[in-house]
């Protein structure tokens, strides 16, 4: 009786008991790892990653651009693993190269998001008066009117307009860069808000006035002392919106407005595919849909996760 | 209440100015609306210049928003390029509710949007039904077996439904349930369009259209909306009165659907109520896919054509509906819980 009640006593580890406590950052980390989906969708990112820009060494760009109209529509098979679309192109290569520009316009896109939403969000939260009233007249503006319509406008409009860029001996279509813009100038309202509500409440600080008092420029104040401060929302919405963006890219790729020839992204190799339903290739939408799935699937576990252990109030350790 | 409706209404209306204003200028530049109107040949230079000037679009920017915004019935416009202004202008402009008239269709935008509409109203609501429906029962059942196999399962699907691009489920169900079932010899659905040419357009044709795309569409739906409920749902169990109406000795079904459900409906009002005006516009991809004769395709027809009257006529329908509904929603939500005051 008394032996089972002294091992009923929770025993601390010896590290436990003489470890320094962890600091926010290890904390944070803890919370993290211990996220089993959050670890899936790093490691599936990992492998995404690796799969768009190591496969690049095994097969050429060349070759995810041969056309070879013989052999059009064709089930995968040992020379084409994932089969061929409409002209004869190896729809695995093109996944390769594709993936490249769609992971690339999702970080990019959600770079120009962010640098708005904050800019933005910090000019009204941090100024107030009638800064704020014209921005968020503005913000509210543009959230009104659904982002697809705004895309295929803006798509339209910028469409065509940016030549053609040579960058590592390659040859990028232009619409990669107009894409990127638009995506991150139609979806950064919600940041904004989320930011200028931080600005708001942080302002109104001990530090903040103490920062002001001794003479600290106000773009200091914003950018060093009140930022640092809402990190852990802007994080989050950050990694979730490299997930909108790659959906984005991929419904207005798919409209056929988005990224143009030769250029191959996952969303612009199905483009077509909806003429080709009726032969049954569903190797043609099936692959490229299923990497954008994958991808957006594994950004969204990963900012589950984030929001988890970022959030000061989460108890799991 | 009614004062604060009444300040909502009146914030609306510079809104809506600042959306017209950015959308008219970013329309001016999207492409030439005369490309196409000679048909397969190039449009003529003398052909060009008089079409620009009876579209009024030699125009400086400026002029034609005003023309858009209250006519042209009060002025003169010169059609006949000789630089004497004598015809009276017709146009009575969007503040009077004349949207102008389509540059391809010769016909008024409104008219083209009314025929549109209800084929998208009615796959629209098709979907919110289904959504909402299922977004209850899901919902409730893994909030009630929170962290059971089941309720595991449900997330992880709903994860995945969440993050699937609208074409993948799309195509995923043409492949199965139209063209394998079609191989095996099992009724198949339609892939595209809103009934057989030859029957006719039948209800019960239009009905067995919608399958597929309304599937589609409520799939990816469902997973965010049953999340929220089953969050809400899972808030409200925990609360007093839930365990006071269960130990008043009410039945488990009944303290569930009643006392609980109300309450953890809220949220989904809102939800709802966000996401309805955006349906109007139709949900653009979708209706591609399925070549479903609904307001997106319209809009992406026009978009591609340069039909700036059609395309801004689609685009401020919208705007309005989503600032009408934000406005409705938030009623909705203070008449639903009455401790919401916005005074």
């Amino acid at each position: 009786m008394s032996s089972e009640a002294a091992t009923a006593i929770p025993q601390l580890k010896a590290d436990e008991l003489e470890a320094p406590p962890l600091t926010l950052r290890q904390l944070t980390w803890r919370r993290f790892r211990r996220h089993k989906m959050a670890m899936f969708g790093v490691a599936m990112l990992v492998l995404l990653f690796i799969y768009s820009f190591g496969g690049a060494f095994f097969v050429s760009e060349a070759d995810a651009n041969l056309t070879e109209t013989a052999a059009r529509l064709q089930p995968p098979s040992a020379a084409h693993p994932f089969g061929t679309d409409t002209v004869g192109r190896d729809i695995l290569a093109r996944t390769i190269y594709g993936g490249q520009i769609s992971l690339i316009i999702g970080l990019t896109a959600m770079l120009v998001e962010v640098i708005l939403g904050i800019l933005i969000g910090a000019a009204a939260g941090y100024f107030g008066g009638w800064i704020d009233a014209v921005l968020m007249r503005f913000t509210e503006a543009v959230f009104v009117i659904p982002q697809i319509f705004l895309l295929i406008v803006m798509a339209k409009y910028f469409g065509g307009k940016v030549p053609n860029i040579e960058l590592f001996g390659r040859t990028f279509s232009g619409s990669v860069v107009v894409v990127i813009v638009i995506i991150g100038a139609t979806s950064w309202m919600y940041l904004a808000r989320i930011v200028r509500a931080e600005f708001i409440s942080l302002k109104e600080r001990e530090f903040i006035l103490a920062a002001k008092a001794t003479g600290t420029p106000a773009v200091e104040v914003i950018f060093s002392h009140i930022l640092p401060n809402c990190m852990a929302p802007i994080i989050v919405s950050a990694t979730l919106a490299v997930a909108a963006a790659i959906l984005a890219e991929s419904y207005i790729s798919f409209l056929g407005l988005g990224v143009q020839a030769p250029t191959a992204t996952w969303g612009n190799m199905l483009d077509s595919a909806i003429n080709y339903i009726d032969e049954g290739a569903w190797w043609y939408w099936g692959f490229p849909s299923l990497l954008i799935l994958l991808a957006v699937l594994s950004i969204n576990f990963l900012g589950d996760g984030l929001r988890d252990a970022l959030d000061p109030h989460s108890r799991a350790v | 209440m009614g004062r604060y409706i009444i300040r909502r209404l009146l914030q609306a209306i510079p809104l809506l100015f600042i959306i017209s204003i950015v959308l008219f200028v970013l329309m001016q530049n999207i492409g030439d609306p005369l490309a196409t109107m000679g048909g397969r040949r190039p449009t003529r230079k003398e052909d060009r210049e008089r079409l620009t000037r009876q579209l009024g679009l030699d125009k400086p920017v400026y002029v034609q928003y005003l023309y858009w915004l209250i006519g042209n019935d009060w002025t003169k416009v010169d059609l006949d390029g000789d630089g004497v202004a004598e015809t009276q202008g017709r146009r009575k402009g969007v503040l009077r509710l004349d949207f102008g008239t389509s540059l391809i269709e010769k016909r008024p935008a409104l008219t083209l949007i009314g025929e549109r509409l209800p084929n998208t109203l009615l796959l629209m609501g098709a979907y919110e039904l289904v959504v909402v429906i299922g977004a209850l029962a899901v919902g409730i059942y893994s909030a009630v077996r929170q962290y059971s196999l089941t309720d595991h399962a449900i997330t992880a699907l709903s994860f995945i439904f969440y993050s699937m691009p609208i074409f993948f489920i799309a195509f995923l169900s043409m492949q199965i349930f139209a063209l394998d079932f079609r191989r095996w010899g099992l009724p198949y659905f339609p892939t595209v369009g809103m009934f057989e040419p030859e029957t006719g357009k039948t209800a019960g044709q239009v009905a067995w259209h919608m399958i597929l795309p309304v599937a589609s569409l409520a799939l990816i739906s469902l997973a965010g909306y049953s999340r929220y409920m089953r969050g809400s749902m899972l808030e409200v169990l925990n609360q007093d009165y839930i365990r006071t109406a269960k130990s008043k000795g009410l039945g488990r079904r009944y303290v569930l659907l009643v006392h609980a459900l109300k309450n953890a409906s809220l949220p989904i009002v809102t939800i709802v109520g966000l996401d309805l005006p955006t349906l109007l516009g139709g949900a653009i991809v979708t209706e591609r896919i399925f070549a479903w004769p609904g307001m997106g395709r319209l809009f992406l027809d026009h978009v591609q054509r340069v039909d700036t009257p059609v395309v801004m006529a689609i685009l401020m329908l919208v705007s309005v509906a989503v600032i009408i509904f934000q406005l409705l929603t938030d009623i909705t939500y203070a008449w639903l819980d009455p401790r919401i005051r916005y005074d």
